[in-house]
């Protein structure tokens, strides 16, 4: 596998010294990444997990609104940093890996190297205490 | 290939007779093939030396700057062809994403930091480097960003069928749990299966526990990189300032004495290697 950016190898590196949950993806929407506090979260060690395409995390992680409609894909947060290089947030639900729906608010930001490199997405996440 | 090393000496000269094997100059190596074309990496206080070694210059030269940390750029102000209109001077340095090269460099040459103004060298040719394949020359150069504070790239650079990395200022073990696979490790690309690694030397593992972040490596850390990216040959670089030739000695030796995959070569001013 190639080598990722520097700026990609520096975020995971800070990542996985924090106590804050996020998730990197590459440029390609490839989860790549996420860290422990994300596991305690998601319910889901990343070991096991692995990389996983755009495609596949479609079929690992279940996402809707908050009144359980689905939620479109264009309009996911990670989808719009992507898509629009724009940060993005919102409240969802979705389906642990022990089948339990939680609430959670979710912010993605793109990651943008000089010369306008598109280099991915990092979302953070939080569990919804309202 | 032949490169010749003009300055091994990391973050400020040190010039004296307890630093006169392995030099106490800041870095720059010059790459020739037989052929009109000269390379050279990087505008330390070594630079200078070159002066007297090229007579005269040829017409044109390319400068490949990894960053523009002042012991890399010393020696430019007083590089007698970039006064010289006739020659062509060609400097590739990192990309920025608040100023251009030529506006960085500025900062200090200029008054009240430097006497000549930018303007003063004719002979100067600016190119913005972002992470890349580039001809340059005869020569084959990729250019990446590798972890150090601020805009810093790296060079892999070949000609035929040899390949030279060039990281002198390199930290790839930041963050901990190092090594660590090639996909999260800074440099490997540049470096995989190079014939020559030139890397970043500068710390013993006690001095590094004081300066992690700093941007360099503790030995410890290049021996395992240099290992881990499978280069034939590394010769050392960027050394501390305050490791004299017999501290020096003694750190290569015990390097040595650890058991390498790969030959170390110390890196001392005036050192040529023939690839």
């Amino acid at each position: 596998m190639a080598q990722h950016p520097i700026e990609m190898i520096l975020l995971k590196q800070w990542a996985s010294l924090i106590a804050v949950p996020v998730w990197i993806t590459d440029a390609d929407g490839r989860l790549i990444y996420y860290n422990e506090a994300t596991e305690e979260i998601i319910g889901l060690r990343f070991e096991d997990a692995g990389e996983l395409s755009a495609e596949q995390l479609s079929e690992v992680f279940v996402l809707c609104d908050l009144d359980g409609s689905p939620l479109a894909t264009d309009d996911r947060p990670l989808i719009i940093a992507l898509t629009k290089q724009m940060a993005s947030h919102r409240r969802i639900r979705f389906l642990r890996s022990d089948k339990e729906w939680r609430e959670i608010a979710v912010t993605a930001l793109p990651i943008i190297g000089e010369g306008n490199r598109q280099l991915g997405a990092m979302v953070t996440m939080w569990e919804d205490k309202d | 290939m032949r490169l010749t090393l003009h300055g091994t000496r990391g973050s400020m000269g040190r010039a004296g007779p307890e630093t006169a094997l392995f030099g106490g100059d800041t870095s720059c190596i010059d790459i020739s093939n037989g052929e009109d074309s000269l390379l050279i990496l990087d505008a330390g206080s070594g630079l200078s030396r070159l002066n007297q070694i090229l007579n005269p210059p040829p017409a044109r030269i390319d400068i490949l700057l990894t960053h523009l940390h002042l012991d890399h750029l010393q020696g430019l102000g007083f590089f007698r062809p970039a006064f010289s209109g006739d020659v062509e001077v060609h400097l590739w340095g990192p990309a920025s994403s608040t100023m251009t090269l030529s506006e960085r460099l500025s900062r200090y040459l200029s008054p009240p930091l430097f006497p000549v103004r930018i303007r003063d060298l004719p002979g100067l040719r600016f190119h913005d480097l972002r992470p890349g394949t580039y001809q340059i020359g005869n020569y084959e150069v990729v250019a990446d960003l590798v972890c150090h504070p601020g805009p810093t790239l790296g060079f892999r650079i070949s000609h035929g069928s040899k390949t030279v990395t060039y990281l002198p200022d390199h930290e790839p073990a930041l963050g901990g749990n190092f090594p660590r696979p090639g996909e999260w490790t800074s440099g490997f690309d540049l470096s995989n299966s190079a014939d020559l690694l030139i890397h970043d030397f500068q710390y013993t593992a006690d001095e590094y526990e004081e300066r992690i972040g700093w941007g360099h490596s503790s030995i410890p850390h290049a021996l395992a990189f240099a290992n881990q990216v499978g280069a034939k040959r590394m010769i050392s670089f960027h050394h501390d300032p305050d490791h004299d030739d017999t501290e020096l000695d003694r750190l290569h030796q015990a390097a040595r004495d650890s058991g390498l995959s790969f030959e170390l070569t110390s890196g001392q001013t005036g050192l040529t290697v023939d690839l």
